[in-house]
């Protein structure tokens, strides 16, 4: 039997649960002791389209590294979850651990040769000291964390001190759960030889780095972005952007009367909660929505108009797997080109492209800038990866002397000065033209919006002359829009490589990790990171200067890639795609094996 | 089209308390059809806001897509106007008001916006109460696309072409009350008399109001055998009686026969008069006003006026408990935590 090799603060363990039975803290305390351990670990959680009853599994990759992307192989295996035992035992790498409830004997059909078994009587040691049926659901979660301190070298205190922050409020519950941890230390401790060949080792690399979802980042960004006016409906993934936004409202925007700052209201559907966000920004408050891609489906009217009659307007995209209803609690980046295109007629919109929770907060908070200085939709492209996973981050930073950028607003003393306001004339050469909120000025300023064609002065018009002058200016906006949306970063100053990558959003840590590896293997590659669309020049120039150009992204049809062949009149020879596209996120081991399959054949090792 | 309005008015003419003339709340000239009921209700609506003195840039004018929805713009030039998407107004105007509680809304609509494409948003705008006066012009047809049958057009009306309507038509004032609508009436587009103070006691009004106005449309559905007619409808109102509206700041001096006349006190103190032609019909009673409409349309009349009005229930922005101040007023002063908060937060992730 072959070991999985002395691997301090590098390996898998994936552990298998039923939903609805309290995996969820308990596995969040296992992933954050081993971030206090000053260590970097990444967190999946890959969970059903369901409320009780199906397999769940949660999976943490610990690395030295601080690589952050999923990887592939497990070593060790946490199952606690009959119904999936199968497949479970079969994804153990070769030399990996199986960890299971032995309160009765494994089946001989889920024995291999080439793992090592370990059984915790978990079933056992809670009805011994447990009564009540819950608290022996709970705590059997809680021992097997217990267990894992030992097993994985994790300092228990830790694990004690996350329990005491956890119950505060709540003082009666840390004792309890305490013992239940003491219980599973003490068992592998009696039983088995720890700790295992990989486990982990305190270290300080951590610093100041937080935990934290992008959804959670995202409806922080909105307070901090100014929104004012929130509307939504329930959708996975993106129902805890909407939620967190309320939550640190009432934490942030009660007034001291007891009124709040902010109004939100939960929508019949997806084309009301968008129609609000346009109503609203139309009258000059800062408001957005979340949803994701059957939400942006149904928002395509709206977004189509709010792109024509140039209202702002901020949607936070959570992409998940389609097409359809897909694979609702699965995720993928394949809302691309329909967000970039959404609407009839030649419409555009702005997409920003966050890889990081500090980058949901920083670009939902930029978002309503930019959609108040270009009077356009602009739709934040996460992902449920991003967004419903926890992320080791940066820590959230926020200028105090930034004033928000409310764009080409008019005042009524402005309006007093002018001869005739004309709403849709481009007075400044950039297609952007001036705007006027309700109730500005009695007598100028007013006009009607209007999904249908109008001159400069908003009049409704059928003027053919008239309407090709107006698309013509949205076009040189959306132009315009090219140098003020965020820059793509370019990796290296000066190319290394006649090859490169170019990836955006959760393929990022994935695509940074395969570089490094292929690097070591003597392939060079120049990478860039989209941050935005349109494309600015420096994409372009970037794309133009390399031979060959991988394009990563998480769709089956290639969206990114199609995008920038139709923006920038790339030659598809040059694009070549790597896609991901199961609903996993993706790995580098996957884009390594790719790009060798193109760059050294002779180099790809097949997939474990 | 080079369609001028004449600019001339009579020197003379009375002015409001703001000092603005009726011409004042004018828009631009119509282009919808000669003798369209919609143009009479744009008129009584800026009747009334120029009897209520309201600034008219204090108002916003919202609309969805059809010859209904074209009217905002033949009312009340100096007010912000919005013609959104077909159907979905209510949203709009419902994002609207979360963003400033301080204006006056106007939505218009009609029959296909509100009773098919919209009926979503529709009932959910009633349910939320937000405070707007929600006018449907109501012709029972398709005017824009030439005359289809619309889902409020009555069983057994005839259309222009001769085909009989198969469907049971909506009824939208019954809808409106089920969903607990607080301020729902009816009326026709050939009697201003009655429009117009039933649209300033809906501007009046905490919430929800609407306006369902039998307006015919000359062109395509005003041929005999269909009820959605002038002559048909004229032959078949049955005026439920007229409202008086008085403002809080007027002594009420009319005096009014207990037995026929009802006088309901406004959120804000100010009285609505109605008088009562029903003797059998309380209009601040929902269930009454339920029976009424049932038994109006069992007899195939059109039941007009304000047939239910509760003025004491909470508006939108109550529910939510929003700050008085307007939203869009917010500056980053309050809305931003800034970075001392995020150090916190920043220190609970860790």
């Amino acid at each position: 039997m072959s070991g999985t090799g002395s691997k301090i603060n590098d390996f898998v363990v994936r552990l298998a649960n039923v939903n609805g039975t309290g995996s969820a803290s308990a596995n969040f305390l296992f992933a954050k002791s081993i971030f206090r351990s000053g260590v970097f670990m990444t967190p999946k959680n890959i969970f059903p389209s369901n409320i009780q009853g199906l397999p769940t599994w949660y999976e943490i990759r610990v690395s030295e590294k601080g690589y952050l992307g999923r990887r592939e192989g497990i070593d060790m295996m946490v199952a606690m979850n009959p119904q999936s035992m199968m497949q479970d035992v079969m994804s153990v790498r070769p030399g990996g651990y199986f960890f299971y409830d032995s309160t009765k004997p494994l089946h001989p059909q889920f024995k291999r040769s080439d793992i090592h078994y370990i059984g915790v009587p978990l079933m056992q040691m809670c009805n011994d000291n447990y009564t009540d049926a819950r608290q022996r659901q709970l705590f059997k979660n809680i021992i097997y964390v217990g267990a894992f301190s030992a097993l994985l070298n994790i300092d228990l205190q830790i694990m004690i001190d996350l329990l005491a922050e956890q119950f505060k409020g709540k003082e009666k519950l840390i004792e309890p759960n305490v013992k239940a941890l003491n219980m599973g230390v003490d068992y592998i401790k009696a039983n088995y030889k720890y700790p295992l060949e990989f486990h982990v080792e305190k270290r300080d690399l951590t610093k100041d780095k937080i935990v934290i979802e992008g959804n959670n980042a995202c409806g922080l960004g909105a307070v901090y972005g100014g929104a004012t006016v929130l509307s939504w409906y329930p959708i996975t993934p993106s129902t805890s952007v909407a939620e967190a936004f309320a939550d640190w409202c009432h934490q942030f925007r009660v007034d001291k009367d007891g009124k709040n700052n902010f109004a939100i209201v939960q929508a019949e559907d997806e084309l009301a909660a968008i129609g609000m966000v346009i109503g609203a920004n139309w009258n000059g408050a800062r408001a957005f929505t979340s949803t994701s891609g059957p939400g942006v489906s149904l928002m395509n009217e709206f977004l189509g108009l709010a792109y024509y009659a140039e209202v702002p307007a901020v949607l936070i995209d959570v992409q998940r797997t389609g097409p359809s209803t897909g694979m609702p609690t699965r995720t993928q980046q394949s809302d691309v080109m329909e967000a970039a295109y959404a609407g009839h007629g030649d419409t555009k919109h702005i997409l920003l492209f966050p890889s990081t929770p500090k980058e949901c907060f920083e670009m939902t908070a930029e978002s309503f800038d930019l959609a108040e200085e270009f009077q356009t939709p602009i739709i934040l492209m996460t992902d449920l990866d991003l967004g419903m996973n926890d992320h080791v981050s940066d820590p959230l930073v926020w200028d105090d002397k930034r004033k928000y950028k409310r764009g080409k607003v008019l005042t009524a003393e402005q309006l007093e000065k002018m001869e005739r306001f004309g709403r849709y004339y481009d007075v400044d050469g950039d297609g952007i033209p001036y705007r006027t909120i309700p109730g500005t000025h009695p007598t100028k300023g007013s006009y009607f919006t209007r999904g249908s064609s109008r001159d400069e002065y908003a009049v409704y018009t059928e003027d053919s002359a008239a309407y090709k002058r107006n698309v013509d200016r949205l076009a040189k906006k959306f132009e315009t829009a090219k140098s003020k949306v965020p820059a793509p970063h370019i990796y290296n100053a000066k190319n290394t490589s006649k090859n490169a990558m170019l990836f955006f959003g959760t393929s990022t840590y994935s695509s940074e990790e395969a570089c490094d590896l292929m690097k070591e293997e003597g392939i060079a590659l120049d990478m860039i990171r989209l941050r935005s669309f349109p494309f600015s020049k420096e994409v372009h120039d970037f794309i133009n200067s390399h031979d060959k150009v991988f394009v990563i992204e998480q769709n089956r049809d290639a969206q990114m890639r199609s995008c920038l062949m139709i923006e920038l009149g790339i030659h598809p020879d040059k694009l070549i795609s790597i896609l991901n596209y199961d609903g996993m996120p993706i790995t580098a081991d996957f884009i390594q094996r790719s790009v060798k399959k193109v760059l050294a054949p002779g180099k790809v090792v097949a997939a474990n | 089209m080079t369609y001028v309005r004449p600019k001339f008015r009579h020197p003379e003419l009375p002015k409001n308390k703001l000092g603005y003339t009726l011409s004042y709340y004018e828009g631009a000239l119509s282009t919808l059809c000669a003798g369209c009921g919609h143009d009479s209700i744009s008129a009584a609506i800026v009747q009334s806001c120029y009897e209520m003195d309201i600034e008219p840039h204090k108002v916003a004018k919202l609309s969805g897509i059809g010859c209904s929805s074209k009217t905002p713009a033949y009312f009340l030039s100096n007010s912000h106007g919005f013609n959104s998407v077909h159907g979905r107004m209510p949203s709009v105007a419902t994002g609207a008001y979360m963003a400033n509680r301080d204006l006056i809304y106007f939505g218009v609509s009609g029959d296909g916006d509100t009773a098919s494409i919209g009926m979503g948003q529709f009932v959910h705008a009633v349910r939320r109460n937000l405070k707007m006066v929600y006018v449907v012009m109501n012709n029972g047809c398709y005017g824009l696309t030439k005359g289809q049958d619309s889902a409020t057009a009555d069983l057994g009306s005839k259309s222009k072409a001769g085909s009989v309507n198969p469907f049971e038509g909506i009824d939208l004032c019954g809808l409106a009350l089920e969903l607990g609508a607080n301020f729902v009436a009816q009326s026709f587009s050939g009697d201003k008399h009655q429009l117009t103070p039933l649209i300033k006691a809906a501007i009046n009004h905490n919430g929800f109001a609407l306006i369902n106005v039998i307006s015919p449309c000359v062109t395509f559905n005003n041929n005999p055998g269909s009820t959605k007619s002038y002559d048909y409808v004229r032959q078949h109102i049955q005026t439920t009686g007229m409202a008086d509206f008085v403002p809080i700041a007027e002594t009420i001096e009319a005096n009014y026969n207990e037995g026929t006349h009802k006088k309901i006190q406004m959120h804000d103190g100010s009285f609505l008069t109605l008088n009562k032609l029903a003797q059998d019909w309380d209009p601040t009673d929902r269930m009454s006003a339920v029976n009424a409409l049932h038994a109006s349309r069992a007899k195939h009349e059109v039941l007009t006026g304000l047939i239910y009005l509760n003025a004491q229930g909470k508006d939108l922005h109550n529910v939510l408990n929003s700050a008085a101040t307007p939203l869009n007023t917010l500056k980053e002063d309050v809305l931003c935590p800034g970075n001392d908060a995020l150090k916190g937060i920043n220190e609970e992730m860790r």
